[in-house]
């Protein structure tokens, strides 16, 4: 592992207490709500705020320790903000060639490896722009550019997506993705979008509230959720109980059939396009079948999500079809009903 | 509005058109133009050199005191320019407390000198360039200073290459401001600089002086104050009259 960081800030009522570590070539996404503190943490491997404990390192180096803080400016990184932050005074070219020159490098020297560096992401002829003259997406892979030109060992990524448009996000992820495979050191990227997360990285760290509630790889993240927060970005309903064999007992009331044996705590998670919705009562098969009251009902995609209140309370998508010919308002009654086989379940 | 314009179409249709260039080439208005226009400029000068650091303690630092700075920096703009410089002179003056050192030490005196007039006008114009240029730091994004820091800059390269360009516009029109102000000094240059023709004799002096003996010649000078007013209102516009009025 090359980068290990316990990060300790104090944030008026919110206590930032995060321990991390990535190795070499890896991708770690810092996942987590607005005001969660994965920016502290950010800021902190950056150097460009002292923690109020714990220790940053990165190899044999040790960044932050104690009374030991080395500045941003002498620790050798690159980082990429949200809206860019090209200075706009200055050329593409010399946007680039900024960390160059401020770590020694001749001007001539410096401009040519810039425009090496701006060939890479595609900005080919773009170097005498100013960066009001380039849009959303050639300013962020500018901004790439410039924080990988000096050939840092972190490379730090502040919601590097979330300034851009749909369409430009789609490419620039795609660049980004491959650039992140290239390099060679550590990254760490902060988002607060499981899609950019999920995409860019090897291993996802979710944070809330100052604090990792998951960790694992994005697929891991993503079928097995810890929390009510990751469970609805990656679109799941999740549902904490306590096995008893082949169901589960759940803590807000009623009981899930599952297909696999379970005991103890455990999270049972529902994929919302698995429930189905009738009117009356089903006969048949389906052992789990639950009354409910559509609270709300929004378009999405050609389905109808459809959030449901009762006793297990779930997210059911129908499709808009099926929507019309049930004649669902918001306040119906309903019964839902999902097959146990749908159902995953694993260890809290 | 009328009260704010008459006075100024008073002048304008006072002015004695005729007799402009012969007045203006008078040796005394000559030389006290050039005295303003050279004592206004080391002023601005000075005041860049000592009011923008200054300006991005106020706007940048954790300091402590920085509210007590802030008010010290702006007594000057408060306080009637006559005290001042009855104040720079105790402190300057052959008696005064720097001044008797100096004296003493170098043999130099500076009352009633062209150093003198550049000290008053500082004195009394500073404040508009530090006020200015703190106003468009506390404007700029501090977070370029950070992608600087990120991009191995210190403190000093991050101002000078990044700060400094960014603000710029900001503290061009403080200088300007700071110009104008020195140029139109009176109270302070008259009591700590004197008014000795060539040496200390500043355009705003000379008016005064010619009002009681020539009272045409001091209508000529006051015209051309007013055109350098109105010039500085102009390099000034886009600033200002541009963005409804909100100075920044």
């Amino acid at each position: 592992m090359s980068l290990r960081a316990h990060v300790v800030v104090r944030r008026g009522a919110l206590l930032v207490d995060v321990d991390l570590a990535v190795a070499d070539g890896e991708v770690l996404a810092v996942l987590g709500p607005n005001g969660a503190g994965k920016s502290t943490v950010l800021r902190v491997l950056a150097g460009l705020l002292v923690p109020d404990g714990g220790r940053v390192a990165v190899g044999d180096d040790v960044w932050d320790d104690g009374d030991r803080h080395l500045p941003a400016h002498r620790r050798p990184l690159g980082m990429v903000f949200q809206d860019h932050l090209l200075f706009p005074h200055l050329s593409t070219t010399d946007n680039v060639a900024f960390g160059l020159r401020t770590r020694g490098v001749r001007r001539a020297e410096a401009r040519s490896t810039a425009e090496g560096w701006l060939r890479r992401v595609g900005l080919e002829g773009f170097g005498d722009r100013r960066p009001t003259q380039l849009s959303g997406g050639q300013a962020q892979r500018a901004a790439l550019a410039r924080a990988l030109v000096g050939e840092p060992r972190l490379l730090l990524l502040d919601e590097p997506l979330s300034a851009l448009d749909a369409r430009t996000r789609l490419t620039v992820r795609a660049e980004l993705r491959r650039h992140l495979a290239e390099f060679a050191g550590c990254a760490v990227l902060v988002s607060h979008d499981p899609v950019d997360a999920m995409a860019l990285a090897d291993r996802v760290l979710v944070v809330e509230d100052g604090r990792v509630v998951q960790e694992g790889t994005p697929a891991e993240v993503a079928r097995m959720p810890r929390t009510d927060y990751v469970a609805r970005l990656v679109g799941l309903s999740l549902l904490p109980g306590v096995g008893r064999g082949r169901s589960v007992e759940l803590d807000g009331g009623g009981a899930v059939a599952v297909a696999e044996e379970a005991q103890g705590p455990v999270f049972v998670a529902v994929r919302p396009g698995t429930v189905s919705l009738y009117l009356s009562r089903p006969d048949g098969s389906p052992r789990n079948v639950w009354p409910a009251t559509l609270v709300a009902a929004t378009p999405h995609g050609s389905t109808v999500r459809c959030d449901l209140d009762g006793e297990v309370p779930l997210t059911a998508d129908v499709t808009a079809t099926a929507f019309a010919e049930l004649g669902l308002q918001p306040g119906a009654r309903v019964w839902a009903s999902v097959k146990a086989s749908e159902v995953a379940v694993y260890p809290r | 509005m009328a009260f704010l314009v008459l006075p100024l179409l008073g002048l304008l249709v006072r002015a004695p058109w005729s007799e402009l260039w012969p007045q203006l080439t008078q040796p005394q208005v000559g030389q006290a133009l050039r005295l303003s226009l050279v004592s206004a400029t080391l002023a601005t000068l000075v005041s860049l050199v000592l009011g923008v650091p200054i300006a991005w303690v106020l706007a940048r630092s954790t300091l402590r005191g920085r509210s007590v700075l802030r008010a010290l920096v702006t007594v000057p703009l408060v306080l009637p320019p006559v005290v001042g410089g009855v104040a720079l002179f105790l402190v300057l003056g052959r008696q005064g407390i720097l001044g008797r050192w100096l004296y003493e030490t170098f043999d130099y005196t500076i009352p009633f000198t062209t150093t003198a007039v550049v000290i008053a006008e500082t004195f009394v114009a500073m404040p508009f360039l530090v006020i200015s240029v703190e106003g468009a730091l506390r404007a700029a994004d501090a977070r370029f200073e950070d992608a600087a820091a990120t991009l191995g800059a210190d403190r000093w390269t991050t101002f000078r290459r990044v700060t400094l360009p960014l603000v710029a516009p900001g503290v061009a029109a403080g200088a300007v401001l700071c110009w104008a102000r020195a140029l139109g000094e009176f109270g302070a240059t008259i009591t700590f600089a004197g008014n000795f023709p060539g040496t200390t004799q500043t355009m705003p002096l000379a008016v005064y002086l010619a009002l009681q003996s020539n009272p045409e010649g001091a209508i000529v000078l006051s015209l051309v104050l007013l055109a350098v007013s109105l010039a500085t209102l102009l390099l000034l516009r886009d600033r200002w009259l541009g963005r409804s009025g909100v100075p920044t």
